[in-house]
């Protein structure tokens, strides 16, 4: 890992419109650097995605900075973007979405590869990338629709990594995907990042997945980070009494048939408390 | 007391190749008033296992053997019987619950109908009735203000009370038999935790039986009575839950439990990620993931 982070945000703060304004992102500040893996976790409606898709700069900030390598992010929406900033590549939730129907695979990928080549980076063969993440190099001809599930979101990865990103983002990449590949093919992201020198965020309600790939976790509540630092620390000793409650509702696999505990209402007050030390946490 | 018999079962898949077998034979038995899990990778043949059991198998998939289902002494063929039984069986006595609550109940179809309307058909009872046995379900799965939730439509719900929701739908009709496939795999763990408690308290409160369909051995540990473990279609081992988590007895299984989270970060996605793409790991089994994910 550099000294500088490939991406930095500062007081990020996302609000959605309504009465009152619904703050989803309260003022966040991370910073990912190259080669290093960053979960975000925390319960649905916490603000992960919005942070995210504020993070890769297609949605409004209402404040706050994002910087990708040297650059300040602006908010660019959907449209093309400007070069610089196709070195962040995004992973979404659905493939079904978020590839197009009507194209070959190999062309899709071929997208990404263009940006690379257009940013002055090595080209590659999509075939290649088909391979990488565990598919037929044949598979380039074909259409979405002729893939699994976890088939097509390995091809969003293989587009985005393509691209030779310094940054992947990933909401919620393998939420979609049946039950049981979601820790392999996230695994597969981990790899393939590392191998490429890029830098993950990569968002989860999943916390055992999380556990597996991310070397810092990120923990959210109510649209601010509660505790953040190494995640094995984190697991093994959680500071803040949301990251012990989230923990606590995992079931333990021991055989024991011990319900996992669910938190009281009360409990939840608690949450929404800072503590400074928890969001420092160093592996001992 | 067995409810329901699954004796030799065997799933092909028809393809120009000739038949593929997904399960290949398998005996379960689910006794009345347990939580029966049901472990294994993706396309252990668990998911199919459950569909069978409705007869929701796909077109291009036959099955073959015996699924039997007992009543007050009265025995049923499921497998092969013919529509007209099936219809009568399906959400009646044998309900089903999916990964997915927001696919699983119609978008555009208040919650109060889509509890009451298969009520009314199997049970024949009057508007009236269903609505209060309604407001009922809807207390007993903790939906807060039943009366008013009758009138909302899915998405004006959280996905933890969506999934509570389609247990109600499920349990309208008062099956005997709920079959649950990753019943908690979309939701957060503290509301994933809360419906592992309803269902633990269904079972012990009204005597339901409960095949649960899980790749999640947390789960299987909280819940499971009896644990049964597939793999590429075939059962490796099953036993009672205390026992399969403290003393598996088959390599496969142990290679499971040795493989869950707490192993150290430099090595378990290596091999995660070779099992994904199908290169030999010593040990370690990788046809069943890699078969599996072409059928999806």
């Amino acid at each position: 890992m550099t000294d500088q982070p490939v991406l930095s945000t500062t007081d990020v703060v996302v609000e959605y419109r309504g009465r009152p304004p619904l703050r989803a992102v309260d003022g966040v500040s991370l910073a990912i650097g190259a080669g290093e893996v960053v979960a975000l976790v925390g319960e649905s409606g916490c603000g992960k995605s919005s942070l995210a898709r504020a993070v890769i700069g297609i949605e409004k900030r209402a404040s706050g900075s994002v910087r990708f390598d040297s650059s300040d992010v602006p908010v660019l929406g959907i449209r093309r973007r400007p070069r610089e900033f196709t070195g962040m590549q995004m992973v979404f939730q659905d493939p079904n979405s978020s590839l197009n129907p009507r194209r070959r695979v190999g062309d899709q990928i071929g997208d990404g590869v263009s940006a690379a080549l257009a940013r002055g980076e090595a080209g590659s063969d999509p075939a290649d990338w088909l391979e990488r993440v565990g598919l037929d190099a044949k598979a380039a001809r074909s259409y979405p629709h002729e893939f699994s599930g976890g088939q097509k979101q390995r091809i969003a990865i293989a587009r985005a990594l393509a691209a030779r990103p310094r940054m992947l983002v990933a909401d919620e990449p393998i939420s979609a995907l049946d039950a049981s590949t979601q820790t392999s093919v996230a695994a597969l992201m981990r790899t393939l990042c590392l191998d490429a020198g890029a830098g993950m965020l990569f968002i989860s309600h999943d916390l055992s997945v999380v556990r597996r790939i991310a070397d810092r976790t990120l923990v959210m509540y109510r649209g601010r980070i509660v505790e953040a630092g190494d995640t094995e620390t984190i697991w093994q000793d959680p500071m803040h009494p949301y990251t012990e409650a989230l923990l606590a509702a995992i079931p333990v696999p021991d055989g024991a048939g011990r319900l996992p505990v669910t938190p009281d209402d009360e409990d939840r007050l608690s949450w929404t408390e800072l503590i400074p030390e928890a969001l420092e946490r160093t592996a001992e | 007391m067995s409810i329901l018999a699954i004796s030799d079962l065997h799933i092909d898949l028809r393809t120009s190749d000739g038949p593929r077998p997904i399960v290949g034979g398998i005996d379960l038995v689910l006794e009345k008033g347990r939580i029966h899990g049901l472990a294994g990778e993706s396309g252990s043949g668990k998911t199919m296992t459950a569909l069978a059991i409705l007869g929701l198998l796909p077109d291009s998939m036959t099955a073959t053997g015996s699924i039997a289902l007992t009543r007050e002494g009265s025995t049923t063929e499921l497998l092969g019987a013919p529509r007209q039984v099936l219809a009568g069986i399906r959400g009646r006595r044998v309900a089903m619950v999916f990964q997915d609550p927001s696919t699983s109940l119609h978008p555009q179809i208040s919650v109060g109908r889509q509890l009451t309307d298969h009520m009314r058909h199997h049970l024949k009872v009057g508007k009236q009735d269903a609505r209060a046995r309604a407001i009922q379900l809807l207390e007993r799965v903790s939906v807060p203000d039943p009366a008013g939730a009758l009138k909302k439509f899915p998405h004006q719900f959280s996905g933890g009370q969506r999934q509570r929701i389609a247990i109600a739908v499920a349990l309208a009709c008062d099956p005997d038999v709920l079959l649950a496939d990753e019943p908690t795999t979309a939701l957060d763990v503290t509301v994933q935790a809360g419906v592992l408690q309803l269902l633990r308290g269904l079972v012990d409160d009204i005597g339901l039986s409960v095949l649960l369909v899980t790749h999640d051995l947390g789960v299987m540990s909280a819940v499971a009575d009896e644990v049964t473990v597939m793999r590429a279609g075939v059962i490796v081992e099953s036993a009672p839950r205390h026992q399969l988590f403290t003393a598996p007895q088959h390599e496969y299984t142990r290679s499971l439990l040795a493989a869950l989270p707490g192993s150290t970060l430099e090595e378990s996605p290596d091999v995660l990620v070779q099992e994904l793409l199908g290169a030999p790991t010593g040990a370690a089994p990788s046809p069943a993931t890699a078969d599996a994910e072409g059928d999806e």
